[in-house]
Parts: C-alpha cells; sequence; structure tokens
C-alpha cells in the first residue's frame, strides 16, 4: 500500500515537473528584490541576474557588443582553437544545433576564445571557416584576458583560467549557455554531452515560443 | 571398408579441429586487438576525429580514406606516435591543422589502434601486429 502510494506520488511529482518544464524555463542565476513604483504604489518586483554589456572582435575583426544580440536568444560557449580534448566534441554538437536554427535571426551563437595570445580573429576566422561556416550568425570572439575569463566566471557561470599544470596550459568547462531576449541565462547544458545538446534544442524552442510567440 | 571410412572421417575431423583452432587463434589476437583499439581510440582520438570517424569540417580529417589509409600504413604508426603536420590530402581534401603526438602510447597499443581504425569506418584491412608497428616505429622521420 505504502508503496502504491509512494509511486503514485512520484509519478505526481514527475507529472508536474513535466508541465512546468514545457511551459516555461527557469530564470538561473543569483536575483534580488528591488521596489519600483508602479501607478503611484510601491511594488516588489525581482531583479534578475543578466549577462553585462561587452563588445569584443569577431573573426571579421569587426567589433561587435552586446546589441548586436538584442532581441535574441543565443547559446555562448568558451572555446580555443588548439584544444584537442572537450573542444572539438563541444563545437561537433554545436554545429548541430546551429544547423538546425541557422539563418533564424531570432537566434545566434557566441562562442568566446580563451586563447587570448593565439586565437586573433584571422585565426578565428580560419577556424570558422573550417567548421564550414558562413556570415555571422554564429559568432567567434577575442577579447582582453580579463574581460573573457571575468565574463565567464561572473556572468555565464563558466570555469575558464589559465592553469600551467595543464598540458595546454588552459582549463575551461564545456557549457552552453542559454540566454534570453533580455540577456537572463535561462539553461546550462553540458555540451559534450549529446543528450545535454538534444535537450537545449527542445529548451530553445520553448524559449522562443515564450519569447516570440509561436512563430519559430 | 567400414573401418577405412571411419579413419576417414576421423581424419577429416582431426584436420578441421586443427585448421579451426588456428583461425581461431588469429581472428581471437584480432578480436583482442580490435576492441582494445576501440577503448584507445575512444580516449584518444574520438574528440577530434569522431565516433564515427568521419572528422569535423576541414578542422580534423575523417578516418575514411580507406585509399589513404592501404598507401599509408607503415606510416600510421609513426602519425599517431609523434603526431602531423603540414598538409594533407584526404578524400581529395586538404587538410592542415597540427595533429598532437601520442607519446604514451606503447608500441602495442598503436597496433591495437591501428587495427581498429584500419577495420571501422568502410575500412576492412585485417589485422596488423606490434611487430609490424616497432619496424616502422624505426623509419619515423
Amino acid at each position: 500500500m505504502k508503496k502504491v502510494l509512494f509511486i503514485a506520488l512520484l509519478g505526481l511529482i514527475l507529472k508536474s515537473c513535466t508541465n512546468t518544464s514545457e511551459e516555461k524555463l527557469p530564470i538561473l542565476g543569483e536575483r534580488e528584490p528591488i521596489e519600483k513604483t508602479v501607478d503611484g504604489k510601491v511594488v516588489i518586483d525581482t531583479l534578475y541576474q543578466s549577462i553585462p554589456a561587452f563588445s569584443y572582435f569577431n573573426q571579421d575583426s569587426i567589433l561587435i557588443s552586446d546589441k548586436d544580440f538584442d532581441n535574441k536568444i543565443y547559446v555562448s560557449d568558451f572555446f580555443f582553437t588548439s584544444c584537442n580534448t572537450i573542444c572539438p566534441i563541444m563545437h561537433r554538437n554545436m554545429l548541430n544545433v546551429y544547423n538546425k536554427y541557422k539563418g533564424d535571426s531570432k537566434v545566434k551563437f557566441l562562442s568566446h576564445t580563451i586563447d587570448i595570445k593565439y586565437d586573433l580573429p584571422s585565426r578565428l576566422k580560419k577556424y570558422a571557416t573550417k567548421l564550414g561556416l558562413e556570415g555571422n550568425q554564429w559568432e567567434f570572439v577575442h577579447g582582453s584576458r580579463d574581460s573573457i575569463f571575468n565574463i565567464a566566471a561572473k556572468s555565464y557561470l563558466v570555469a575558464a583560467y589559465e592553469d600551467n599544470t595543464d598540458p595546454q596550459g588552459l582549463v575551461h568547462q564545456g557549457w552552453f549557455i542559454l540566454v534570453d531576449t533580455k540577456k537572463r541565462i535561462r539553461g546550462a547544458y553540458d555540451g559534450t554531452k549529446e543528450d545535454q545538446v538534444k535537450q537545449l534544442m527542445l529548451d530553445m524552442d520553448i524559449l522562443l515560443k515564450e519569447e516570440f510567440g509561436d512563430a519559430k | 571398408m567400414r573401418n577405412s571410412l571411419i579413419y576417414t572421417v576421423l581424419l577429416a575431423l582431426g584436420i578441421g579441429v586443427s585448421v579451426q583452432s588456428c583461425q581461431d587463434e588469429n581472428s581471437l589476437d584480432y578480436k583482442r586487438y580490435y576492441v582494445n583499439g576501440k577503448r584507445i581510440y575512444e580516449k584518444s582520438c574520438q574528440s577530434c576525429h569522431g565516433a564515427d570517424g568521419k572528422g569535423l569540417g576541414t578542422l580534423y580529417p575523417p578516418l575514411t580514406d580507406t585509399t589513404y589509409l592501404k598507401l599509408n600504413k607503415n606510416q600510421l604508426s609513426c602519425i599517431i606516435r609523434n603526431g602531423q603536420q603540414g598538409e594533407i590530402k584526404i578524400n581529395n581534401i586538404t587538410y592542415d591543422e597540427i595533429m598532437p603526438g601520442n607519446e604514451t602510447l606503447a608500441d602495442i597499443d598503436i597496433a591495437q589502434v591501428i587495427v581498429y581504425i584500419t577495420n571501422s569506418f568502410g575500412n576492412k584491412q585485417g589485422f596488423y601486429d606490434t611487430e609490424a608497428v616497432t619496424s616502422d616505429l624505426k623509419t619515423c622521420k
């Protein structure tokens, strides 16, 4: 009897979980309450963590900024072109995501190199071309050491750092971070795992629906 | 008459069994190399060359060019051990990234991974033993 009850409860919990996740993705990161005045009344609202303003050079040596991601959802990651451990797996998977949304002006991709010294825009261009990419729906960006490592750790919540004990001198996690049109983090997926990348694509559809209505 | 029939059957059986056991010995080695090679491939090669051996764009070449693998079979050990630099043409496409070496792989590991690669992804080139790898490695530039 107890067992039956337990299973029934579990079923209920699972069901409610899937139901909510089908409708809306969670908003991740820190949040704080703020007071604001609406129609003369003071109300409490929530301020969510969001990606701050940034500007980097992309693979075409053009200075791009957060403005280029306004009114778009985007997927962000950290990598470097000579990385031969997790990066090829990440970008093999990211390429699948890219191909699904190729040409969709509401979706962008943003890969930050953490190899500040060698991955100059010309090298990023070569890398992008060899991946078979054209245009700038998928941006590969180069920035200063501080700006890249700071935005990784503080904004996208991805660990990336230089480490002399590593054979390649650079260590980073393989997260794909899904960001909404308000620059808030709506999902984090292990870019080396195929099932998580599939989940990312499902979640992107959910997010697109939330942000832009049914039109995909 | 009856006896000779029995002898013939027994003889045939005997030959059959010994041939069979020889084949088993060879195919056992092959299987062992292939299985171990797969494990090494997954750990050291798959990230760039892919689970399906198709590589990635024109960054990392595929391992599906049977002709290249056949013509350069005695070079494979050196490439796996020491890496590869400069332009190479695979399936008529030029690749020129740097492949890192695998200095920690023993000769037998290299033989096993060669057996795996040259018998996967549409390749079917049979067994390659450790001695061949050892002698190939002496010719590395």
